[in-house]
Order: C-alpha cells, then structure tokens, then sequence
C-alpha cells in the first residue's frame, strides 16, 4: 500500500454530492496531477486527501492510518497543503512569513529553534527567495510570491506536498518557473507531489502519474501519462476534440485542438467548452 | 548569516526554551507601561485633596492615616483599578475579535456586544427592578446572547468574519431599539438609573467591581493569550491555517467565547463604554507596526486610554460628571484620527 490513498469516497459540501465512490492511490515518489474539466471535484478530492474536507462515507489513508484519527498538528508534520487561496497578513516580511510553515514544529515557549531557522533558510534557499526575506510579501510579483508560499509549505517539513493549482494567476513564464521548481523538488528531494492542475500540456510534461476525473468526481483513468492519454480519452472527459501528439520539448503527450472548422465538419457543432484554455 | 525573521530571539542553552520578541512592540509595552505608571501616580495624588506620593504608599501599605487612606483605599483606588482593567479587557476583547474577523471593524462595541449587555442590564433595571448585582448579571447574560445570536446567523460551513460583523450591525440596531423602547416604558426613577447606567462610568466604583474585572481578566486573558498563536495562524486564511495543523474551528470558538465574556465582564462593571475595544487595538497596531494587534499591547493601550480618559475628566471637569466614554472617545478618537492621516499621507502600509 502507499503512504496516502483514498477508499470509496463520497464526497459532498452539505447536500451537494460531489463524487461518490472514489478511490485513488497516490504512487509513493510520484509527482502526481490531478486533472479534469471544471467543477469535476479535482479540488475537492485534494482537500480530501489534505484532511479539510471530511468525506461522507470512506476514508484517506496517510501511513496506514486513518488520516481523521490523527490530531491536526500530527498531519501537517507529515502532509503539506498548498491551498487555491491564502492570505498574506499585511506588513508581514517574506522571512516571517516562510517561519509560519514551522507552526506544526513549534511548541508556546519553544518558537524559534536554530533548528527552525536552518529549515527555513534552507526552503527559501531551494525556492530561490533567500535574498527576498527581509521584503514585505505585498511588495512582490505573483511568481515571487508563489514560490514565498512554496517555501512556507516546504518549511513545514512533510515528504507529501499537495498543491490546488498552483499556477492559477501567474502568467506563463512564472508558470513554468513554479513547475519546474515542483519537478526539481520531486527529483532532487523525492517528495510525493500531488498538484490540481488545468493545463493538460503542463501535467503531461510534469506529471509522472496523472488522474483524469470526468464531472460527477468518476476516474476516467490513472497512471503515466504517455499510457493513458489519448485523443479519444481528451474528447470523452472534455468534449474536447482533438490530435495528441508527441511533446517536441520532452516527448511526453501534447493535446492539440482542433481547428473550428475541421470540429464543425467531423463533429456538427459542437458546445465550445468554457474553459478552452488549453 | 543575517537572521532571515524578524524580531529578536531568546534562547536557553539547550533549546528547551526559545522566544521570539518583537523589538518594536517590546518598547511600545514598555513605554505604555511608563505613561500608565504616570497616570495611575497622578490620578492618586492630585484631586480635590491633593496627596504626596508618601500618603499614598502609605495608604496602600496599609500604614496610612485616616483621611489618606479613606481617600486612596476607598475613593480613588477602586475607581483607578476598574479603570485599568476594565479597560483592558475591553481592550483585548476588541483585539481578538478584529483579529478573528479580519476587520478593524469586528469590535464588540460595534457589532452589539455592549448594546446588547446593556439590554439585559435594562431589562433588569425597568422590568425586574433588582440591585447592581443583578444588573451586572443582566449584563452578562445580554452580552452573551446577542453573541450567541451572531454565532447562530453567521454560521454556515464555518464563521466568515465579514458576514459575522455584517449580523452584528444589525443585532446592535435591534439592541439599541430595544433599549430605547424599554427607557419610554420605565417611570422616571428607573430610567434616570437606567441612563445613569447607560452612559458608562468608573465613578463609584468599589473593590467588588475590581474583583470581579480582575477575576474575569485572570482566567480570561491567559487563555486567550494561550490561542493567540492559532490566531495569528488564522490570519493566512482558514485553509493554510488548517493545512499547517491550527485546529481552526475550535481555536475560533474559544476565542470568541473569550471575547465576550472579556467585553461582557467589562461592561457589567462599568457600564457600555464606547470606543477603547475599537480603537486601543488599532492604535497598539499601528504603533507595534505589526499585522494584527498584539493582545498585551493592546490591553496595555485599553488600560492607559480609559485610565487617563477618567483622570481628564476628573480633573478638567470636576463638577460635571461626565461618563468616561466622552473622554475616552475624544482622546483615542483624535489620537486614531491623527495616526491614520498620517499614515495615509505616508506610506499606506498598515491601512
């Protein structure tokens, strides 16, 4: 069995059932993405995984125990959670701000040990945020403070780090340049990666386990994405027509939509999806 | 290597202890201890019957003579004390709560934790008729119930700060109006008691009202002291707070509870104060720099706003009797006002 993984989930927010019997593993060492178009339940299986959303029926898993019967502070010493949305306290330094990923670590009269320090020195060293610390967090750029959130998260020491898309708001340079480091950390630090992303060209470049959900929170398919990803499976999850082509870059799967015209005359027309941002 | 925190940091050798203490708010402590030390010396000595500071040591020593000891024992100590700690409870109330909620405006005096206490102290003046004691009860449990009634309205997945100062806005309308129709029903004793109340005032306080504000404040502000690091935490937004282990919805509870029953202690004891749970957090803020207020700070500042405020209006209006809010208002509302002008002038980086 692996370190984390999900049995039979019903997952739901009051009476709006989300998905219902899902179950994923999440490869050990992997760097895992969870993809699938809107509103499928991507976020809400992380928030799963990540013990914030506490599932109707079925249960996580973190290192063979149930993750609900452990105590808050025990999960975030072993799972780190980069949420969708965080809020930087104003006036607060890039320094401050990484410590406060120690708080699992740190006890009310023992707040600051050199061990603490060398941890976070060392996260903001790996993000590239080092010469940044003594900066107030308002005063950065988008990708600056994604990787300032990255280094909070790093911080906190867990070998699993899951990340709600993570490059949501950053423009295609700073995407790149937080993936890359997510890749850096997944080789170098053999950390389990687990990350909601939206672009599919992104998650098969970076992604070394993907898991494709349809709407209604139902796996479509697991596992690498050169075995799974395929033309008919983008147009079935998506409604996406579409040519997969191989990644001229890497080699890994690259999805190439249609053209309008061509999608008209295979397909008769078709809803054009909303999020098209491929 | 340069410290990559900010913020000095105290260690015992072996690390079983370490401490981060914050320079800047270190001196601001220290020097707002100074001015309440130098209120506290004045509202002592000076007055209709001025003292030395020797008659006064005397005095509470318990070594003093008769006139010295009447004046300080019983007259002027009393009142300082309820002074100090009511409003330092008021204080840390306000700076739990707008820390909570994430807006300068989620202080209890605004969302209807003191309108609704002075409700239940109305309610028991007008309608039931009973003594200060029950009054104070009747203030307790107002305070208590306007804020259980916030909680329950607010509550949908989890408390969000805007939609729980939104309610309280409205609660404090309906307490105000509440009030006022139950002061049209009263004869004119009871509503000239029940206005007496409602303005807020240290005057006449005894040692039970000290008792009673110091034992509240005991229990009450270690506590919240205790859970004032998963507050902090709850700044970055619930998500990262949950994520990096913060037991939010507990931690938010017992901080709220904390909260009202800092503010309802306080106005049990002297009546609706306005002001000091707004602003003495704001100005410990601003003046610490730091992000949110500080509890110590700011219960610092809540006790040096309303002691001095009673000192200013002994002194500069001996005869008129006026509530302590009006002063407390006039100091800290200028001094806020002045802070603000200049910080927005400046850089607007604690707005």
């Amino acid at each position: 069995m692996t370190r984390l993984y999900a049995e039979d989930l019903t997952l739901a927010y009051e009476q709006a059932v989300v998905a219902t019997d899902l179950s994923v593993e999440i490869p050990d060492g992997s760097f895992t993405v969870i993809i699938g178009p809107n509103a499928c339940g991507k976020s809400t299986l992380l928030k799963a995984l990540a013990r914030m959303l506490k599932p109707k029926t079925g249960g996580v898993h973190l290192d063979g125990k149930l993750i609900s019967s452990y105590r808050s502070r025990e999960v975030a010493r072993r799972l780190g959670l980069l949420p969708q949305t965080s809020i930087a306290p104003s006036g607060i330094t890039v320094g401050d701000l990484v410590a406060r990923g120690r708080y699992p670590h740190q006890k009310l009269l023992k707040q600051w040990s050199s061990e603490d320090e060398a941890v976070v020195t060392e996260s903001m060293k790996l993000t590239g945020v080092l010469e940044l610390s003594g900066r107030l967090v308002d005063e950065l750029s988008g990708g600056q403070r994604q990787r300032v959130w990255l280094a909070m998260v790093l911080a906190q020491q867990t070998s699993i780090l899951l990340l709600d898309e993570p490059t949501t708001f950053l423009d295609i340079a700073h995407q790149v340049e937080v993936l890359d480091l997510c890749a850096d950390l997944h080789e170098d630090k053999r950390h389990t990666l687990v990350a909601v992303l939206h672009d599919l060209n992104q998650a098969c470049r970076y992604g070394t386990h993907l898991i494709v959900m349809r709407p209604g929170g139902e796996i479509a398919a697991q596992g690498n994405p050169s075995e799974i990803i395929t033309a008919e499976l983008v147009e079935d999850v998506f409604g996406l027509p579409c040519r997969v082509i191989d990644d001229p870059e890497t080699g890994t799967p690259l999805i190439v939509p249609n053209a309008r015209k061509k999608r008209s005359e295979d397909h008769g027309p078709v809803a054009v999806h909303e999020h098209a941002t491929l | 290597m340069s410290p990559v925190i900010t913020g000095r940091v105290v260690r015992t050798r072996r690390e079983t202890l370490s401490v981060r203490v914050d320079a800047r708010t270190f001196t601001v402590c220290v020097v707002t201890v100074l001015a309440l030390l130098a209120v506290m010396t004045a509202t002592l000595t000076t007055g209709e019957y001025p003292l030395s500071v020797g008659e006064v040591l005397g005095a509470v020593t318990g070594t003093g003579e008769g006139a010295a000891d009447f004046i300080v024992n019983t007259l002027r100590m009393p009142r300082l004390l309820t002074a100090l700690l009511v409003g330092a409870a008021l204080a840390a109330s306000g700076a739990i709560l707008q820390g909570l909620t994430r807006n300068s405006l989620g202080s209890p005096d605004i969302i209807g934790f003191n309108n609704g206490a002075a409700t239940g102290a109305l309610v028991v003046i007008i309608v039931v008729g009973g003594s200060m004691y029950q009054v104070a009860i009747g203030a307790l449990l107002g305070a208590v119930i306007t804020a259980l009634l916030i909680y329950l309205f607010s509550f949908t997945r989890g408390v969000q700060g805007f939609r729980f100062v939104l309610i309280g806005i409205g609660l404090n309308a309906l307490a105000l109006a509440v009030n006022s129709y139950l002061i049209t029903r009263a004869n004119l004793y009871d509503a000239l008691s029940a206005q007496a109340w409602l303005l807020g005032s240290v005057n006449g306080r005894g040692w039970e009202h000290v008792t009673a504000a110091a034992l509240a404040l005991a229990v009450l502000l270690p506590l919240a002291l205790y859970y004032s690091r998963a507050l902090a935490m709850m700044e970055l937004g619930d998500d990262s707070a949950k994520a990096l282990g913060v037991g939010v919805q507990r931690s938010r509870a017992v901080l709220i509870v904390t909260s009202v029953l800092l503010a309802a202690f306080a106005t049990a004891a002297a009546g609706p104060i306005a002001f000091v749970a707004l602003a003495a957090p704001q100005l410990a803020r601003r003046l610490t720099r730091s992000s949110s207020p500080g509890l110590v700070s700011s219960a610092l500042m809540g006790a040096l706003l309303l002691a001095a405020g009673d000192l200013l209006i002994q002194r500069v209006f001996p005869t008129a009797q006026l509530p302590v809010g009006t002063a407390t208002g006039c100091l800290g509302g200028l001094y806020l006002i002045w802070l603000l002008a200049s910080e927005w002038r400046g850089k607007a980086r604690y707005a």
